[in-house]
């Protein structure tokens, strides 16, 4: 039972204890908001909108193949934000660093699940469609090695001892992320056996409009449901953070 | 050329030089990566010319990380890393110069391997032949510039050698793909290698740019 303290006492806290409120009735909403938008765009991916004129049905995996691909790259830009104001940071303002680290490292963690979503819906269509389940071609090759990428920036997280390792995969974020442009630009430099780009291609793309309205509820979805599981990604890694600087802080303590 | 990054290229050749040990046991390891490839694709006739160019550059690459793996190995050992720190000469500088170093090693190396590597696959060269005295630089400088920027990256960690190779192939991917395409398509004559080539010029540019920019940083982590 929460304790309860006079306003007129307390003032302060009171304040502090109702913005907490807010924040948590504010951070419930939008996740029912999240879950009814993933429901809504499965509606509309699989009821509503229509069967493609070639591929038939499994060209429904587009709803989710494309918004899972476009919130990759956006996490993994967040970790390169995150390596870069980490690297500028930890001089002049530790506290502010950690920050940066924080969302670095789960920006790379929570866009690596996407990815590999990415890497597996895309094969699942690719039997179908292809009748091949991979080939290495420009774009799967590079999304691919955009995957082992950050597998390896986890690994050097892993491996790395001790406080500069924070440094250290900051670093290897950024050569990272110089990879995210090649990969997409990759499938206008080349011809290329994934499609060619349905927005902004050659004249003659271009989604229909049947279609686009479900592509853009499942785009809004998915990426509501990402930014839930990334923000949830980096409370866990602030309070990892926070238990170490306190072990720390106590052993320095005891120490004297 | 700025003195600090001439002394260290001077001290790292001479140094090398004098026992040839990470030199020989690269060329030893090229060529035996050379015939293990041979038993495992036994190349023959057009089918040689397929997978030349792919031999090539992993036996570059296998041969490369072993002498990388000691490439930062000699200043730990005698303190040189923390002399280095206490000096207001720019890390930059023997970066650079240690991958001017290990590039010049491996490229020697290459050169020795080149014509073994003609007579056991047989090769006629059908396209422009001297676009490989292009091709293969580029792709070794790729290859020193990244893997001498992650041996110092993983110097303090667990399983540095490991970590190194971990590191370095990902990144490394397309700098291999460009560099196996353009030298396919030289030895076949089939297509134009001037793409690849160009790619490769890119890629050795914006990673050696960044990689000078960032070494300090990673040197002096605290």
């Amino acid at each position: 039972m929460r304790p309860r303290t006079k306003p007129e006492l307390f003032p302060a806290q009171c304040a502090g204890i109702e913005s907490a409120e807010m924040k948590k009735a504010a951070i419930s909403l939008y996740v029912v908001v999240t879950i009814a938008l993933m429901v809504w765009g499965f509606y509309q991916a699989m009821y509503v909108a229509p069967s493609d004129a070639m591929q038939g049905e499994i060209s429904r995996i587009i709803y989710y193949h494309v918004p899972n691909a476009s919130v990759a790259f956006v996490f993994f830009a967040v970790n390169l934000i995150g390596s870069i104001g980490f690297l500028a940071a930890r001089r002049n303002n530790p506290d502010r660093a950690q920050l940066f680290d924080a969302w670095a490292l789960s920006g790379a963690e929570v866009g690596l699940i996407f990815c590999t979503v990415v890497l597996t819906t895309g094969p699942l269509w690719g039997r179908r469609a292809w009748g091949i389940w991979w080939t290495w071609d420009p774009r799967l090759t590079t999304t691919l090695v955009l995957w082992l990428i950050y597998v390896s920036y986890l690994l050097l997280r892993r491996f790395a001892a001790g406080t500069q390792m924070q440094t250290l995969a900051a670093v290897l974020g950024i050569f990272g992320a110089l990879d995210v442009p090649i990969v997409y630009m990759s499938n206008r430099w080349w011809r290329t056996q994934h499609p060619a780009p349905v927005f902004g291609g050659a004249p003659g793309s271009g989604m229909a409009a049947s279609m686009l309205h479900p592509f853009l509820w499942n785009m809004l979805a998915w990426f509501c449901w990402g930014v839930l599981v990334l923000g949830l990604r980096y409370r866990v890694e602030r309070k990892h953070q926070e238990n170490a600087a306190e072990e720390a802080r106590e052993a320095l303590e005891s120490r004297a | 050329m700025p003195r600090a990054l001439w002394t260290h290229l001077v001290k790292d050749l001479r140094i090398e030089l004098r026992t040839l040990d990470a030199f020989v046991s690269m060329l030893f390891f090229s060529l035996l990566v050379v015939v293990l490839f041979s038993i495992a694709f036994d190349p023959h006739g057009d089918f040689s010319r397929e997978i030349a160019g792919g031999v090539l550059s992993v036996a570059t690459m296998f041969a490369s990380v072993s002498a990388l793996n000691q490439a930062w190995s000699r200043e730990i050992r005698h303190q040189v890393m923390d002399a280095q720190r206490m000096t207001p000469a720019p890390g930059a500088e023997l970066y650079l110069a240690k991958v001017i170093a290990n590039f010049l090693f491996v490229s020697v190396v290459q050169i020795i391997l080149a014509p073994l590597f003609l007579i056991f696959y047989n090769l006629h060269i059908q396209g422009q032949g001297w676009l490989l005295a292009l091709v293969l630089p580029l792709g070794t400088w790729a290859l020193v510039a990244n893997g001498v920027f992650f041996a110092a990256l993983s110097i303090r960690s667990r399983n540095r050698e490991l970590l190194l190779s971990l590191i370095l192939f990902p990144i490394f991917i397309p700098a291999l793909l460009a560099m196996v395409r353009a030298t396919t398509n030289i030895l076949t004559g089939e297509s134009d290698p001037i793409l690849w080539m160009k790619l490769l010029l890119g890629y050795d540019i914006i990673f050696t740019t960044v990689s000078l920019l960032l070494f300090d940083v990673i040197f002096h982590a605290e």
